[in-house]
């Protein structure tokens, strides 16, 4: 036990370390760098939550030089347009697709000329048109990777039942986590007779996003959970398999609540009904937030290690990164199990029998 | 005198860490007093304490 | 919740449902329906040996009751056996018992019946004898009844005799 602690806690030093070298690469060199440090430490952070073009792992100041690697842009703009996003030499270019001009604008693709003109509205806003974007991007790239490492692992897993009843290597640690989400999770909030109808769903959803917080921690600048379209997509799902699975009982109860008095069935089933959208979004909203919140935190301090030039200072805000590196893993884990718990939740509800009114 | 917005998220925000911190304390009294019933307390805790996190994670991105 | 809509990323969250459906997809397929039938079959194997455990407890139970109700029985038969036989040699004894006492009686009686017999002859044929002495005597006393301290003499002399006899 102790040693596997210690294991744990050096590895997340050994990562944190490594966030803290990635993030920002650049020691303060000149006098009166404070300012620039802490502007770059607040572009740092506001990139890495979001979403980007290319696999951008860190900058050499000095040369000027990127290291990472260029994903595709895929773009339909009367036409299917597709490039590599090193065309854009990280918006210092534009580029060219089919006789389309494209420019990239922190972290955004608009519709240009040949000479890269950029409209601006009185707020200062770029009012150049946007061209329906489904590129791959960083998160995109990334998610792909997590979807089919889960699914080697798995399918691995799954063959070796075959063999024998009990699971091997990876199985082992993760069995016990499937048997959970199915006893712990499904089964009391759904009821055993529908609970098997919704395994795959929250099985996949639980380990999905639970790889995606915990690349999410690794030092490869990796946000995708914290991206509220992602969150918006699996809630989404979530929301469809509500809506479709549930029975005859849980729409008498939005919309014709038995039991109560006539006039307080016509208010109730709007607020009912809202309620429904509500609950899909609080799941969505939930886990963006969290993990946003948590990479702003983990970043900030790792960001506080550069701003003081006192050693003991740094010493404790090491000490305190490494404390919430820890909290973080838990955090992951929990905040994957938070989401599949509502989303069983919320099926329990629409195949719940209201025998008993 | 216009009361910034910010403001009443701080409001909403407290209320929510009011009730996450009754749900836990709650919990904890329930688990001392039920320690056979702790999984399924902490099961109805975390969904009642996550619920409330949405709230307040709703009044911060309305600002 | 501007900011929040202009982050929004229509391609990333179009990308995103494909990835995660194709993902429950293909782990529906691959990864649950077998590991979850695998796990179940593991439980309703344990279950089932438990199961199947207990009833050979159960039935291991019962054969050990029938057991001592067969041993039971066995004894009890045993006991009526030997009582049985106990009381059949106390009534051939007593029978024994009585039959000889009975003999006993019997032949006691006829002894004494056969000695009575005897005597009663015994004292019939003395009393012939002592009448056959008497007239002996007499006739002899008769012969010689001039001396009669020869008489007297005969007499003593003959009865000595018959005190011989």
């Amino acid at each position: 036990m102790q040693a596997k602690l210690l294991k744990l806690l050096a590895l997340t030093l050994s990562l944190t370390i490594f966030s803290s070298a990635f993030a920002n690469p650049s020691e303060p060199t000149e006098a009166g760098g404070e300012n620039d440090i802490k502007k770059e430490i607040k572009q740092d952070i506001s990139h890495h939550l979001q979403d980007s073009y290319d696999f951008h792992l860190f900058t050499d100041k000095e040369t000027n030089t990127h290291y990472g690697f260029p994903l595709p842009v895929i773009l339909w703009d009367g036409g299917l347009h597709v490039f590599m996003s090193s065309k854009f030499h990280h918006g210092e270019d534009i580029a060219e697709s089919n006789g389309n001009y494209y420019m990239l604008h922190h972290n955004h693709i608009y519709k240009t000329d040949a000479e890269g003109t950029v409209k601006y509205d009185d707020e200062g806003h770029i009012i150049n048109e946007k061209p329906f974007d489904i590129s791959i991007t960083k998160n995109v790239f990334v998610s792909i990777c997590v979807a089919l490492m889960i699914f080697l692992f798995f399918s691995g897993m799954a063959k070796h039942y075959k063999s024998g009843p009990l699971p091997k290597g990876f199985g082992r640690l993760m069995e016990p986590l499937v048997i959970f989400i199915r006893d712990e999770v499904a089964r009391p909030n759904i009821g055993d007779k529908h609970y098997r109808n919704y395994m795959g769903y929250l099985l996949t959803v639980f380990f999905f996003i639970w790889f995606l917080n915990m690349f999410g921690l690794t030092p490869l600048g990796i946000n995708v959970t914290g991206n509220i379209a992602v969150t918006f997509a699996l809630a989404l799902i979530t929301f469809v398999i509500t809506q479709f699975t549930a029975n005859k009982n849980y729409w008498q109860h939005i919309f014709w609540m038995p039991g109560v008095p006539y006039p307080m069935r016509i208010i109730l089933a709007p607020i009912e009904l809202l309620g429904v959208f509500i609950k899909p979004f609080a799941l969505l909203i939930r886990l963006y937030a969290n993990m946003s919140a948590g990479h702003v935190v983990m970043m900030s301090l790792i960001g506080l290690l550069f701003i003081f030039h006192n050693w003991f200072a740094r010493g404790a805000f090491l000490g305190l990164t490494l404390f919430l590196s820890i909290i973080e893993f838990f955090v992951a884990l929990l905040q994957a199990y938070i989401f599949t718990m509502l989303s069983a939740l919320y099926f329990g509800m629409a195949v719940e029998e209201h025998g008993h009114h | 005198m216009e009361i910034p917005a910010i403001v009443g998220a701080g409001l909403v925000v407290i209320g929510a860490g009011i009730g996450i911190g009754r749900i836990g304390g709650s919990a904890m009294e329930a688990i001392a007093r039920q320690p056979e019933a702790t999984n399924k307390i902490q099961t109805a805790m975390l969904i009642a304490a996550a619920l409330i996190e949405g709230i307040g994670f709703a009044a911060l991105f309305a600002v | 919740m501007e900011k929040l809509i202009s982050e929004f990323s229509l391609g990333l969250f179009f990308w995103q449902t494909l990835i995660f459906l194709g993902l429950l997809f293909l782990l529906r397929k691959f990864a649950w329906r077998p590991i979850m039938a695998a796990v179940q079959e593991r439980e309703d194997n344990i279950e089932n040996s438990l199961k199947s455990a207990e009833q050979a407890k159960k039935e291991m139970e019962e054969l050990q009751a029938k057991n001592q109700d067969l041993l039971k029985e066995a004894r009890e038969e045993r006991d009526k056996m030997l009582k049985e036989a106990k009381d059949a040699k106390d009534r051939i004894v007593s029978e024994a018992k009585t039959k000889a006492k009975e003999e006993a009686d019997k032949l006691l009686a006829q002894a004494r019946q056969d000695i009575h017999n005897e005597k009663q002859a015994a004292v019939g044929e003395m009393k012939q004898m002592v009448a056959s002495f008497s007239v002996e005597i007499a006739e002899k006393i008769m012969k010689e009844e001039l001396a009669v301290d020869k008489h007297q003499k005969l007499v003593n002399t003959y009865l000595e005799d018959l005190k011989l006899n």
